[in-house]
């Protein structure tokens, strides 16, 4: 086994994709997620086949992207919420060509500029497609150091088996914070299966085109069934999400990264006042993993989503539910970062009236 | 006894040009081709067309294309010549594509000194979408959306991309030529081999300006457009060399 490192999650991503073979970068300085580029720059710069790019704009960085999958090459790019709305002309246009890629999009306090604090009001952006055009990209949402360097693995595994743009979804709180982490060994990008589609000059084979322009709305409608049956085929397989203290519970918490963090505290208390409460954290934001709820739905009836947010993976909950049980919402949007006492007074405010208690 | 002296490039389908008759797109493109197959790169090069009236560029080169949206072509073609950088990258743009929208990918191309090859189609107008007005398009001309005539107060002058290359270090070769008569398309021909060789010898970006008629947009006759490049376009656009690090290669 790998040895154990502490690192702030910025850097684990950085670490986890050069040991995933990720050998094309370029990105653009926003922050919270600056250290992530910074990482990059050097990572790339001590590979002799890495090559980093800080971008003229986060346009430039994404359309980059485009361009270093085309050649088959694993890649990534990371900006923050501002910079992931740049990004959204290529991420559609990543998901029309069926190229893969990865997006960090270190979330941080919107709408507008906003502010560098915690959130999650990206939510919506990053798994209803974001940019124009009928479409999604798997988002997943890491909890824990240990598993942003799992999901970064994921992300390009996920990226090149669907061929698609597979988002990776934190905020500053997860990327900064420092916590101790056993990486995969190093995967040498040259012995990764081949792709037959990639442009590297039409040497001995006929020439090739990778294009979104479908003037025929037949083979453009064709395009769109395609991208449908392989969202059908993610939402069969690769649906995750974590269980906490649910087997007895008679209420769950529904959060996803920081604020699942927050909220695990929160039912740790609640528990210790005698309430059985557990929490349901959603690792997979697209596909939502729909399954692993409605298995837990099964016994609980109740439900308190928490969000960083107004509130939009509720309504992905509700939608999952179909009406089989009450959901509630608690949420801060814009930058406030509940601690696990104020969430534990909610819990408890609420158990106790849906409980008639 | 018949001799052929006249056939189509290697690396241009047996397809119909999709463009008007007297577009200049079917020249450049033609040139593009012959200096491919002399230079015989064709099986290490990847071309990067654009959204435009060039965008089925695809449907007439016999290479490997990665079609770009609207403007990135030099960063799509970035990220492809960085990761394989023994590949031959082009981008072929027109001036919405390249000097409006793409603005800014393409100065920083040039900037880093990507080692990609650049042509730029210059018709003056946005043709695709039906005759609006370009970045390039002069003084005085009429376009769908500047009535009665491009003015420098409201709409500002054209804009020299070419000259604003020739001030980025990281540009070793600009030069601007037209393709609307036949000396003309033969020194095009020229600058398109040298780009090539350029990027071939790993000296930095490289780009040429084509001058081209848009008979069907300037609402002239091909020969009218022809006459009007040389009379009145290189008046603004002047035929020349804009820059030149490199030197005879």
């Amino acid at each position: 086994m790998n040895e154990k490192v502490l690192m702030s999650g910025n850097h684990v991503i950085g670490e986890a994709a050069v040991r995933a073979g990720c050998r094309f970068y370029a990105g653009y300085p926003i922050t919270p997620q600056n250290e992530l580029t910074e990482f990059m720059a050097s990572a790339m710069a001590g590979l002799s086949d890495g090559a980093f790019i800080q971008a003229e704009s986060e346009i430039a960085a994404i359309n980059m992207v485009i361009g270093a999958s085309m050649a088959g090459c694993r890649a990534m790019t990371s900006s923050s919420s501002p910079g992931v709305s740049l990004k959204q002309e290529g991420i559609s246009f990543l998901a029309a060509l069926e190229l893969p890629a990865v997006i960090v999009n270190c979330m941080r306090g919107g709408p507008g500029l906003g502010n560098i604090a915690p959130s999650q009001g990206d939510y919506f952006q990053a798994t209803r497609g974001g940019g124009h055009g009928d479409y999604r990209t798997i988002v997943l949402a890491p909890g824990s150091g240990q598993e942003i360097a799992d999901l970064t693995t994921k992300a390009f595994e996920y990226a090149d088996k669907y061929r698609t743009p597979v988002m990776i979804l934190q905020d500053g709180m997860m990327g900064q914070m420092m916590e101790p982490v056993i990486f995969p060994d190093p995967i040498d990008p040259s012995m990764l299966p081949p792709k037959p589609w990639k442009l590297d000059g039409a040497d001995g084979r006929p020439s090739r085109v990778i294009k979104s322009l479908l003037l025929d709305p037949l083979v453009e409608e064709a395009l769109n069934w395609r991208l449908v049956a392989g969202y059908e085929e993610m939402k069969k397989e690769i649906q995750a999400a974590e269980t906490y203290m649910t087997s007895d519970a008679e209420m769950a918490v529904i959060a996803y990264g920081t604020a699942a963090r927050i909220a695990k505290g929160a039912v740790k208390r609640a528990r210790q006042t005698g309430l059985k409460v557990g929490l349901f954290r959603p690792i997979t934001l697209w596909p939502f993993p729909k399954d692993p709820l409605l298995e837990i739905n099964k016994h609980i009836k109740n439900f308190l989503v928490f969000e960083m947010s107004t509130g939009q993976m509720v309504e992905d909950v509700r939608l999952s539910l179909e009406g089989q049980g009450k959901v509630h919402f608690y949420g801060r949007p814009g930058g406030p970062i509940s601690t696990p006492h104020e969430i534990e007074g909610v819990i408890t405010e609420l158990f106790k009236k849906v409980t008639n208690v | 006894m018949s001799k052929k002296i006249f056939s189509r490039p290697k690396y241009l389908k047996d397809a119909a040009f999709h463009y008007c008759p007297g577009c200049g797109h079917s020249i450049a493109h033609r040139l593009v081709a012959e200096v491919i197959e002399e230079l015989d790169i064709a099986r290490i090069t990847i071309g990067v067309p654009p959204a435009g009236c060039a965008v089925l560029a695809y449907d007439y080169f016999d290479l490997d294309i990665a079609e770009a949206a609207h403007g990135r072509g030099a960063a799509v073609a970035t990220g492809l010549k960085r990761v394989q950088p023994d590949k031959i990258v082009f981008t072929y743009q027109g001036d919405g594509d390249i000097a409006a929208i793409g603005t800014a990918e393409t100065i920083h191309a040039a900037n880093r000194g990507e080692k990609i090859s650049t042509f730029f189609i210059n018709n003056g107008v946005y043709g695709m979408t039906g005759g609006q007005m370009a970045p390039t398009t002069i003084l005085g001309q009429n376009s769908t959306t500047t009535p009665g005539g491009r003015t420098m107060t409201r709409e500002g002058g054209p804009l020299n991309l070419s000259q604003m290359l020739g001030l980025v270090d990281g540009a070793v070769y600009i030069e601007r030529v037209a393709v609307n008569s036949p000396k003309n398309i033969r020194n095009a021909k020229k600058a398109i081999m040298k780009a090539f060789k350029v990027q071939m010898a790993n000296l930095g970006y490289s780009m040429v300006e084509i001058l081209s008629p848009c008979p069907t947009n300037w609402k002239m006759t091909p020969v009218e457009a022809c006459k009007w490049i040389d009379e009145t376009m290189t008046k603004v656009f002047p035929i020349k060399v804009i820059k030149d690090t490199v030197g005879n290669i």
